[in-house]
């Protein structure tokens, strides 16, 4: 190398440097005045987004040989144990129309919220080491996980297609509108959530091991291996009911039942099933209401994350 | 320099740090009342303002815990300041921890992406400068195999090809040039260089004075946080040093006076006067307080280098120098003659002792020399070698 160029980048750069404004590092922006400038910061690593999500992914199934496959266990065994237990030996076969459909499209939604969560709250302790030398919007690790959950839950879509081919149960009613709805009601609502204990695990490493036990409590919450029907019926309307309607995760699996549970939808007599009333409505509502807590997660996550390099 | 635009000003930037010693929500449950005690505040940084122009190449040296490494974060904006401002432009690049962010699983090829991505260029940027990082790392047959069937050599290479390649307009580097083995820290130094030529300005965290002395041209000396120096690199190495010795000379001389200590050495000044090609004469002048009703005494110097290998030691006893015990201060000089020493840190350390060699409880104090490069040949002795050849017909 002869000095004669780099003596020209180095003039080159002065003048470019000369001309570039300066930015304030590490300054504390207005809770809500805040919001644009993150979101262009996060907008602008999508490409980082893409590939730890990717990273993600290869390193979960890698070394497996049989790889994203191994996703589907747990649903499956699942739903055999949900179908045997609670359809054959409780008799929840006789109300519930198609019950292994029924509950393999609730475990697919509830996985797909509990993948999201529980990806999440180790993602920035499980990646400290970045964390903590590179300044970038730590919001990249909580959002990736999604990526990883999606997969899984894309993988599941595909054996509940293949099972709704079989029994010729395909939904192909306008109903169908509802599963895009509820899918991107329970991505945003399961986000909120992943951001907002994955900042807080930073600093109380109690909320994974309490994230779990929630998590738990909010399955039975939802109807996944019972169906509204029951209850509605042990509720009956009253304002206990509307509690358990005030679920964002529970209106996005009730919706995605409308959606593809043509079983339930069709279903007259005494196998009649009820849904919630106006739901296209409350999915809407509840939308919006995930969308806040989509923002105020961010804002407080922000606000956390400015020493999360002191605290890790 | 000073007509470089600046890249990165710090301006009165103070780091408190809140310790909470209690992690759990059960442990702050329990101490909610008191929370006050289960926290530690300190300031890792008090009031620092510098300025980073371009082409400069800063060291940033102190003790352990003086709050160098804190000062890198706030630059880079990873620890945001408690109060005061930094200001920056152009492009930042961390050489902070080689490797951070590599997956094992992941191949050479993915994981340079990724990590290309997390220190901030885009995908096509990273694939434009694939084959050059590729070249540069050395490991050209082993980059589609997953890193954990690197060696640490093939990993840090390649993680430093991926850092270096980023472009930066500053770069902030934090003791990571100790790693790898002997060829590969000469290509980063050579890296190193030729960032310098090409007007980038760096900043670096080091312990080795040699290091910073050869790199920087501007050092800035911290102190508990606070900024004690800021400039020529020679003075800050020397300020640095000489804070050593009264670091120890205070720790040795403690704060109270009722330790019921006989000894005490109040300073200790080294001299090294180079008297020929290969010899230096190294003088020591040690000023001791006698407190009363001391014990039979002498004095002890010992010859270190900065890996605790004695090189000489003697004392007064030895060379026949009787000490009277009346209280009062002393100064004690030692010269050593005609040493051919290597060149590089040595410690001198001055022990008051009995006559059967046991040292006085906090009668001794360490001081520090540098002796000045020069002469061919490494090692411990500065030698003037001759060669001579014989090549037969």
């Amino acid at each position: 190398m002869t000095t004669q160029p780099a003596a020209g980048r180095a003039g080159g750069r002065a003048a470019r440097i000369e001309n570039e404004p300066f930015v304030r590092i590490g300054r504390p922006s207005g809770f809500v005045s805040g919001t644009i400038s993150s979101i262009r910061d996060i907008w602008s690593q999508r490409e980082l987004l893409g590939l730890l999500s990717r990273r993600e992914i290869v390193s979960r199934y890698k070394n497996s040989s049989l790889g994203i496959i191994w996703s589907l266990a747990r649903p499956l065994v699942q739903l055999l144990i949900y179908w045997f237990a609670i359809g054959i030996i409780l008799g929840a076969q006789r109300t519930v129309p198609d019950f292994a459909i029924f509950v393999f499209i609730g475990l697919s939604m509830w996985s797909l919220f509990t993948d999201i969560v529980t990806y999440s709250v180790t993602s920035i302790t499980a990646n400290s080491g970045i964390v903590k030398k590179v300044s970038l919007p730590t919001e990249v690790f909580p959002l990736s996980t999604v990526g990883v959950a999606l997969l899984n839950f894309a993988a599941q879509l595909v054996v509940l297609f293949a099972a709704m081919l079989v029994f010729g149960r395909f939904p192909l009613t306008a109903d169908l509108l509802y599963a895009p709805l509820a899918l991107i009601l329970i991505i945003i609502y399961a986000t909120a959530i992943g951001l907002l204990i994955a900042g807080l695990n930073v600093y109380f490493r109690d909320t994974e091991h309490l994230i779990e036990v929630v998590l738990v409590v909010l399955f039975w919450a939802s109807p996944i291996v019972y169906s509204f029907t029951y209850v509605h019926q042990a509720l009956d309307g009253s304002w206990i009911e509307q509690l358990y309607l005030a679920n964002p995760a529970t209106i996005a699996i009730v919706g995605m039942q409308q959606a593809l549970w043509v079983g339930g939808v069709t279903a007259t007599g005494p196998l009649a099933q009820v849904f919630p009333d106006d739901l296209a409505i409350r999915m809407l509502v509840m939308l919006g209401i995930s969308l806040v807590l989509l923002w105020l997660a961010q804002r407080i996550f922000g606000r956390l994350s400015r020493n999360f390099a002191q605290e890790l | 320099m000073s007509d470089q635009p600046i890249v990165a000003s710090v301006q009165g930037v103070s780091k408190r740090f809140l310790m909470h010693k209690d992690k759990s929500v059960k442990e702050r449950l329990l101490n909610f009342g008191r929370n006050r005690r289960h926290r530690e505040d300190f300031w890792a940084l008090r009031d620092v303002s510098i300025d980073i122009r371009l082409g400069s190449t800063v060291g940033l040296i102190g003790h352990n815990g003086s709050g160098k490494s804190t000062l890198l974060k706030v630059i880079g904006g990873i620890v945001p300041p408690t109060s005061g401002t930094v200001i920056r432009r152009g492009k930042l690049a961390s050489l902070l921890e080689l490797g951070t962010g590599f997956h094992p699983d992941l191949t050479g090829r993915e994981n340079v992406f990724l990590n290309a991505a997390i220190l901030g260029l885009r995908r096509s940027q990273t694939a434009a400068l694939f084959d050059e990082i590729v070249d540069f790392s050395g490991i050209a047959p082993f980059i589609d195999t997953p890193v954990k069937y690197y060696s640490s050599g093939m990993y840090v290479r390649l993680a430093f090809a991926v850092a270096v390649h980023v472009d930066p307009d500053i770069l902030l580097v934090d003791e990571v040039l100790a790693v790898g083995d002997e060829a590969f820290q000469r290509k980063c130094m050579d890296k190193i260089a030729q960032f310098q030529a090409e007007g980038r300005a760096i900043v670096f965290v080091s312990h080795s004075a040699e290091q910073i002395g050869r790199l920087c041209d501007r050092v800035v000396v911290l102190d508990d946080g606070e900024l004690i120096h800021d400039g020529d690199p020679a003075t800050g190495l020397s300020i640095l040093r000489n804070y050593y010795v009264r670091q120890e000379i205070s720790d040795a001389a403690g704060d109270g006076e009722e330790d019921g200590r006989t000894f005490r050495i109040r300073s200790i000044a080294t001299s090294a006067v180079p008297t020929g090609p290969t010899t230096t004469d190294l003088q020591i002048d040690a000023s001791i307080e006698v407190g009363p009703d001391a014990p039979e005494w002498g004095v002890r110097v010992r010859l270190e280098n900065t890996l605790g290998l004695a090189f000489y030691e003697v004392n007064t006893f030895d060379l026949g120098q009787a000490l009277t015990t009346r209280p009062g201060m002393r100064s004690i000089g030692f010269r050593l003659p005609e040493l051919p020493l290597a060149a590089g840190p040595y410690e001198v350390v001055i022990a008051t002792i009995d006559r059967w060699g046991q040292e006085y409880v906090g009668g001794s104090a360490t001081g520090s020399l540098e002796i000045p490069p020069g002469g061919p040949g490494t090692g411990l002795l500065r030698v003037a070698p001759e060669v001579r050849v014989d090549e037969p017909d």
